[in-house]
């Protein structure tokens, strides 16, 4: 069955997207949790549909225009982010409403366009992926890999502790606003997967899994592209069996399962790890009492 | 290059309008080791964070090795020790991958983790003696572990000056004796030191320099303020000895000899 299925083109590029989208999200997925950034990508994503939108507009390839949209929505979220505090959370807020908003418009504005395309946009329609949207993913992907590889100890180091990264001459703001941008490419990678509204998910859920079981950061993102690789193809899998299943959906509830079984399961994996536990509480207790 | 670790000529600092720096002279010498010393709310651990330039002062200037802050290109040359350890949004890293961290300043991008990398990050971990705890997460340590692992951290990048910012908070008795001996070590190194410190402890014995701030200025400047006779006493309020230097000083509450 597989082998049969491995044959057809369009499974092919399907599962070509369900690789990438599985390594590439908890990658980045990675570092944005650690910058306690976890809905970062959904507020790129509401971002993104303007872009899609405009790409329909202006008979453009969707996914290109979705690139610029989402890049430019994400410097700015980390701009204001940057900026301070509470105001900020406002901003992003309406940032995101008029991202949906203008999405919704634009499509409707568009010759021919009706919010219905849009649906495959926001939940993802990995079977109408084409070669041409295969490329654009390749490309995307191998910069979001290139990003991980090349400053992935200095973006270590940010999302830790800013003021470290800033105390040890890292280029703070540089850094900062490259892993916004890596994760606006990642969400448009994501996109035709498993759609705008669940992209966060896979950036966000394999880590969570992940971090279940680890005791380290480097083994923490491998695992979790590990994780994520098994829930994108078994999703699609999944789907290809059953015309009934959505695929963005199936890869979602799949990571989901994942979380829930390493919850259990990393919870035995600590109480053994950490026998003498209860007796260093106490030690540390009764330091805190002399001092 | 100049060798001076830190220039500060009238800093000065304000939150919110607020001044809580207010003009401050402070000059670091190669091979001092300076205590910041004074009550919480002097403004000391703001005078530190000044002198890196991680905040910004809002008059005067200052000089890291004869650059301001945002000109300064040597960092490796900083060995910094903030008051807690950041542990980020709950991806556990290692004990060693955070001490590792400490070598970032002196790796450039493109190359990978050396012979000379691996050493010192070996030698930091077994100078704090956590070299057994190498991976497990920090998440997992206790206060005074995390405070050994910040310690270790900024000995891996092997710096000129460490800029330590109250390393004997709210840690152990053996965490503070073993950083007292760490210090030694370097001081003999002639590593440059500036440490905030709301009491020295067992690190009075290598202080060359006590500075105290008091409500954003420096109230005293040179030898150690040392307790002597009943000031000696745990728990003794301490009278300042320079109180006569600026009339109405009055008693410096917080910095309270407690020898050890």
């Amino acid at each position: 069955m597989i082998i049969e299925l491995l044959q057809e083109e369009l499974f092919q590029l399907a599962l070509i997207a369900a690789l990438l989208v599985g390594l590439c999200a908890p990658a980045v997925g990675t570092f944005i949790v650690q910058r306690r950034l976890s809905l970062l990508g959904d507020g790129i994503g509401h971002v993104a549909l303007t872009g899609v939108a405009l790409g329909f507009l202006t008979g453009t390839a969707p996914v290109l225009t979705a690139v610029i949209v989402s890049v430019l929505g994400a410097v700015a979220i980390e701009l204001v982010r940057a900026r301070g505090r509470t105001s900020g959370d406002v901003a992003l807020a309406l940032l995101f409403y008029g991202g949906i908003a203008g999405g919704v418009m634009l499509m409707g504005i568009a010759p021919g366009g009706s919010t219905t395309k849009l649906n495959s946009y926001l939940f993802g329609a990995i079977a109408s992926v084409t070669p041409e949207d295969i490329w654009i993913i390749a490309a995307l992907a191998a910069a979001v890999i290139a990003v991980v590889v090349i400053f992935g100890r200095e973006l270590f180091v940010l999302c830790q502790d800013e003021e470290m990264a800033r105390a040890s001459g890292l280029p703070v703001r540089f850094l900062s606003l490259l892993i916004a941008v890596t994760a606006a490419l990642t969400v448009v990678i994501a996109m035709r997967v498993v759609g705008l509204l669940l992209v966060s998910a896979l950036m966000v859920i394999p880590v969570a899994t992940s971090q279940q079981l680890t005791r380290g950061f480097r083994t923490t993102m491998v695992l979790a592209m590990l994780f994520g690789v098994l829930a994108s193809v078994g999703g699609l899998l999944a789907s290809t069996y059953s015309a009934k299943v959505p695929p963005g959906a199936a890869i979602v509830l799949l990571a989901l399962a994942g979380f829930v079984l390493a919850l259990v399961v990393g919870r035995f994996v600590r109480r053994g790890r950490t026998q003498e536990s209860p007796l260093s509480e106490r030690h540390k207790l009764r330091v805190k009492e002399v001092a | 290059m100049s060798e001076t670790a830190f220039a500060m000529t009238g800093g000065r600092v304000s939150f919110e309008g607020k001044p809580v720096l207010r003009g401050i002279d402070l000059t670091v010498r190669p091979g001092e080791v300076v205590a910041l010393l004074g009550a919480n709310g002097s403004g000391k651990s703001t005078l530190v964070r000044a002198l890196l330039g991680l905040t910004p002062l809002s008059g005067g200037t200052t000089l890291v090795y004869g650059s301001p802050p945002a000109r300064f290109r040597d960092w490796w040359r900083i060995g910094y020790v903030p008051q807690r350890l950041h542990v980020g949004g709950g991806v556990p890293a290692s004990v060693r991958e955070v001490v590792a961290s400490g070598r970032i300043a002196r790796q450039s991008r493109f190359r990978r983790t050396s012979a000379a990398d691996r050493a010192a990050v070996a030698s930091a971990l077994e100078a704090v003696r956590l070299a057994d705890r190498e991976g497990d997460p920090v998440q997992s340590l206790s206060g005074g572990q995390q405070q050994r692992v910040l310690i270790a951290r900024a000995l891996a990048g092997e710096p000129d000056t460490y800029v330590m910012d109250e390393p004997t908070a709210g840690v152990d008795a053996e965490t503070q004796n073993l950083l007292a001996e760490t210090l030694s070590a370097l001081v003999l190194d002639g590593k440059t030191v500036v440490l905030v410190a709301h009491e020295l402890g067992p690190l009075e014995s290598i202080i060359t320099r006590g500075v105290v701030i008091r409500e954003g200025r420096i109230v005293h400047d040179g030898r150690p303020p040392r307790p002597e006779g009943d000031c000696a006493r745990p728990g003794h309020q301490h009278q300042h000895p320079h109180a006569a230097v600026e009339p109405g000083a009055g008693p410096l509450t917080g910095w309270q000899g407690d020898p050890r």
